[in-house]
């Protein structure tokens, strides 16, 4: 097959205009593309995650698939690994219908994710990793000599011969097990990667090292798919891109000619601005003074000011410590160095002692951690605030008040929460704040998986908590949706790679202006660790 | 579960008889409590067909009482553990220290009441030990009660040197004992009135006060506990020691039967213990499990137990049934749980 590069193919830019890379690619070239997706589309509940997307990719050709966080390039790899089944399009492999059942279906075809997350079994060998599954056998017995070899030859040819077989794959660094995921997927044949985020926990040593081993895979014929936020990188290591915004392909070409301003324009679009309520606002004295607070490892040494009567949004990439820092105060991180200055407290507290002095957090996760789905409405609304004997005639009334006042769509106190839908089990979360009755309010991705009305209200009410309330709240809230933090904010930091950068009024921001931020970072900057 | 856009918005009383059924936990208990109900049917009918012999007799009735005391006692502090997300393997050889050091006690002249007060201590002290090294350790509470199951089974042996202590009879061994003539106005034994009071006591604590839904909190899902500032360590070591406490009650009670300290009694009793939780309707995994459930639990097993001797079934057929049950209970429950979720 002829190794395609992005300068075979000068004419096939595409800017967003409605041009179609896929088939750009298929007229440059006799052989049919190595994967080919069209108009897939998949639908999880209310949420449309792909709205019908193209993507065509050459063997020996460095793929980079970018897009906002939410934009559908998970679920489109999920489908591409057979971990999820699209409702409509097609997909083709070389040419030939591909409809994985599963990622091992997905596998034996040749595609091969490797994810955020490694997949390695930790206690086994190297060769044992790269092997699963496919290991050699001599009769009833393994095979362990030729095991040892293959795996010796797999990492050999990905240039990483120090890898030893025999190491326990989980006492390696990240970076290591990262390239004998690689290696497994190689060895078995696999001719399609998809690498989702590699470099995002990497060093830059060892992101460099990577970029060379993606290149000596595109040299070797395989089709890589790189799914990444930072727009630079990909600018450095892939032939072609594809732009996903709202699950549908927006745009894409040859990587070599287009600008950092065009691919983020792509990544932003042109959004109908929707109506958030913004009551007036008159921050006040500061409320919370954070100064150089250093978690391990993230945050880095952030830096801000709350004031009450105010707004602050944090924008940036999943993975940059939005979270990480949000925790630090509420006391559930460790705080490594630096300052927390909260009224009149000063230094780091336990989460009991946070939520005495007036600061909580409503985690972004309301599963793992927000809520316990298992007890009920009245249980989750009063947890942090119980009085030693607990009466349900007192409580009752005082949780039928909230459930009321945020117009939360249950049975009643008693029903377990966990059968609430999403919206509704936010209000729940956001209600404990309430109801505890906390000055500062951590809101962590408030609105993530919930439904536009739910998220209308509760818009509504962090507005309500910095106009209407005597004396007023002060809010910082984290998203990852960025017309939501311009609509609501009053001012707003971007964090990249664990470094918070100046809070700025919401007016002087734009989207691309907090999309180049979080992808580049203010100044540029590696990693924090 | 879909969030009933069509629900109207919480009613303020709804009638009571709707808020019973509604209740969860009510449910399960009315599930278990049908069990016990199919059991003891069962097993009066086939005492009446086959030997004429009235299963629902007041005297039966009282036995089975009686013999479920112990189990029941010490599944109070195994529900507390339980729906703290924990498990409490030590149960047994608690017991037997505890009559160890009861028998002890008496033997050296104690009076029976500060004997007692020995033993519960003995109870308290080894649930201190489990809850300092689940919470300091950050070894799970299998593991940890694991080593204590045999580390106290171990002390209790040590004590009494490795022989059963005889003590002298005192008011203690009428805890259990069948009511003397002219005591009938109690209807029951003091032990079973004692049961009684403390579980009324444990399903207190755990509905209505704030220890006890920090429990149910801390089992149900422990990150949000933290993050809702609750000292988690503080609640598991308070589960814990309330775990050793009732396990000594039942050395108490166990002791009562017995008139002896035996170090190597109650062996494997924790199985039990655990089995009468898990089948009144607690979950393993936490954040489940109700007083009335364990103590159904265990009434449906002793009643198993006393329906097949009374049969003159041989021993290994009540333990291939109980076995049966075990399962069958608990597969039950979660067929119902899937279907609510």
């Amino acid at each position: 097959m002829a190794e395609r590069v992005a300068s075979d193919t000068p004419g096939d830019r595409v800017d967003g205009a409605g041009l179609d890379p896929a088939e750009s690619v298929a007229r440059g070239s006799g052989s049919p593309p190595r994967v080919e997706v069209r108009g897939v589309k998949k639908r999880y509940g209310a949420t449309q995650a792909l709205a019908g997307v193209d993507l065509t990719v050459a063997a020996g050709e460095v793929h980079a698939l970018l897009g906002q966080n939410g934009a559908g390039k998970s679920t489109l790899m999920k489908v591409l690994s057979g971990a999820v089944r699209p409702d409509a399009g097609e997909m083709k492999l070389d040419g030939a219908a591909y409809a994985p059942a599963d990622p091992q279906a997905a596998r034996g075809a040749g595609v091969a994710m490797i994810y955020q997350e490694l997949s390695l079994a930790p206690h086994l060998t190297v060769a044992e990793n790269v092997l699963l599954g496919a290991e050699p056998r001599r009769g009833l017995l393994l095979d362990r000599r030729a095991m040892h070899d293959r795996a010796a030859r797999a990492l050999d040819e990905l240039h990483h011969p120090h890898i030893r077989p025999d190491a326990v794959a989980g006492t390696l660094p990240l970076a290591a097990q990262q390239i004998v995921e690689i290696a497994r997927a190689v060895a078995v044949g696999c001719r399609v990667l998809v690498l989702d985020e590699p470099t995002s926990s990497l060093a830059q040593t060892d992101a460099e090292a990577l970029f060379a081993l993606m290149s000596r895979l595109r040299a070797q014929g395989h089709a890589i798919i790189y799914i990444t936020h930072f727009i630079e990188e990909a600018q450095r290591v892939a032939d072609r891109f594809t732009v996903l915004r709202d699950g549908g392909t927006v745009g894409g070409g040859a990587m070599a000619g287009a600008t950092v301003r065009e691919i983020v324009d792509l990544m932003v679009g042109r959004r109908v601005e929707q109506l958030y309520p913004h009551g007036a606002r008159t921050p006040g004295e500061p409320l919370l003074e954070v100064t150089h607070l250093q978690g391990a490892p993230k945050p880095a040494r952030a830096s801000l000011t709350l004031h009450r009567g105010e707004v602050l949004g944090i924008a940036g990439l999943v993975g940059a410590g939005r979270t990480e820092l949000l925790r630090a105060l509420a006391g559930l991180d460790p705080v490594v160095s630096g300052a927390i200055k909260l009224g009149v407290h000063a230094g780091p507290a336990s989460p009991a002692a946070r939520w005495a002095q007036g600061m909580a957090l409503c985690s972004e996760n309301r599963k793992e951690e927000g809520l316990a789905l298992g007890l009920s409405i009245a249980d989750n609304l009063t947890l942090s605030k119980l009085p030693a004997v607990v009466r349900p005639s007192r409580r009752r009334p005082l949780t039928e008040r909230w459930l009321r006042q945020l117009d939360v769509r249950c049975q009643g106190p008693d029903q377990p929460v966990g059968e609430l839908s999403g919206g509704n089990q936010q209000k729940v979360a956001i209600a404990r704040l309430l109801h505890h009755g906390v000055d500062v309010l951590l809101l962590d991705e408030p609105t993530r998986g919930i439904d536009v009305a739910s998220k209308a209200q509760i818009y509504d009410l962090i507005d309500g908590l910095v106009t209407r309330e005597h004396p007023a709240k002060a809010v910082i809230m984290v998203s990852s949706y960025l017309p939501e933090l311009l609509g609501v904010c009053d001012r707003i930091a971007v964090m990249s790679r664990g470094r918070l950068g100046p809070a700025r009024p919401a007016a002087a921001w734009t989207e691309a202006a907090l999309v180049r931020e979080a992808a580049t970072g203010s100044d540029g900057e590696g990693a924090a660790a | 579960m879909s969030a009933d856009a069509a629900q109207p918005h919480p009613t303020g009383a709804p009638g009571l008889a709707r808020r019973l059924f509604a209740s969860p936990a009510l449910r399960k208990n009315l599930g278990a409590a049908a069990g016990l109900l199919g059991v003891f049917i069962l097993f009066s009918i086939l005492l009446a067909a086959t030997r004429g012999l009235t299963f629902a007799d007041p005297d039966n009735l009282e036995t089975i009482l009686r013999q479920t005391t112990i189990v029941a006692v010490a599944a109070l502090g195994a529900t507390i553990v339980i729906v703290s997300g924990g498990i409490d393997l030590s149960v047994g050889a608690i017991i037997a220290l505890c009559t160890v050091v009861i028998a002890a006690a008496l033997r050296a002249g104690a009076p029976p009441a500060l004997a007692a007060l020995a033993g519960l201590a003995a109870g308290l002290a080894a649930g201190a030990l489990n809850g300092l090294l689940v919470t300091r350790l950050r070894v799970v509470p299998f593991i940890v009660t694991l080593g204590t199951m045999l580390l106290v089974r171990g002390v209790a042996k040590g004590l009494a040197h490795e022989q059963k202590i005889d003590a002298p009879k005192s008011w203690l061994n009428e805890l259990l004992a069948r009511l003397a003539p002219g005591h009938g106005w109690m209807l029951f034994p003091p032990g079973v009135w004692l049961l009684f009071v403390l579980a009324v006591a444990v399903g207190g604590l755990l509905l209505y006060t704030r220890l006890g839904r920090h429990i149910f909190a801390v089992g149900s899902n422990e990150q949000a506990a933290r993050l809702c500032g609750i000292a988690v360590s503080r609640v598991k070591l308070a589960v814990y020691l309330l775990g050793g406490f009732f396990a000594g009650v039942a050395g108490l009670m166990q002791f009562s039967r017995l008139t002896e300290g035996d170090p190597t009694g109650a062996s494997g009793l924790e199985l039990n213990v655990i089995a009468a939780v898990v089948i009144g309707g607690g979950s393993l995994s936490g954040g489940e499990g109700s007083v009335t459930g364990a103590i159904i639990g265990a009434l449906i097993m002793q009643t198993l137990q006393s329906g097949c001797s009374q049969m003159g079934w041989p021993n290994w057929v009540q333990e291939i049934v109980t076995g049966a049950i075990i399962i069958v209970a608990v597969a039950l429950d979660r067929f119902r749980h899937r279907r609510a979720a």
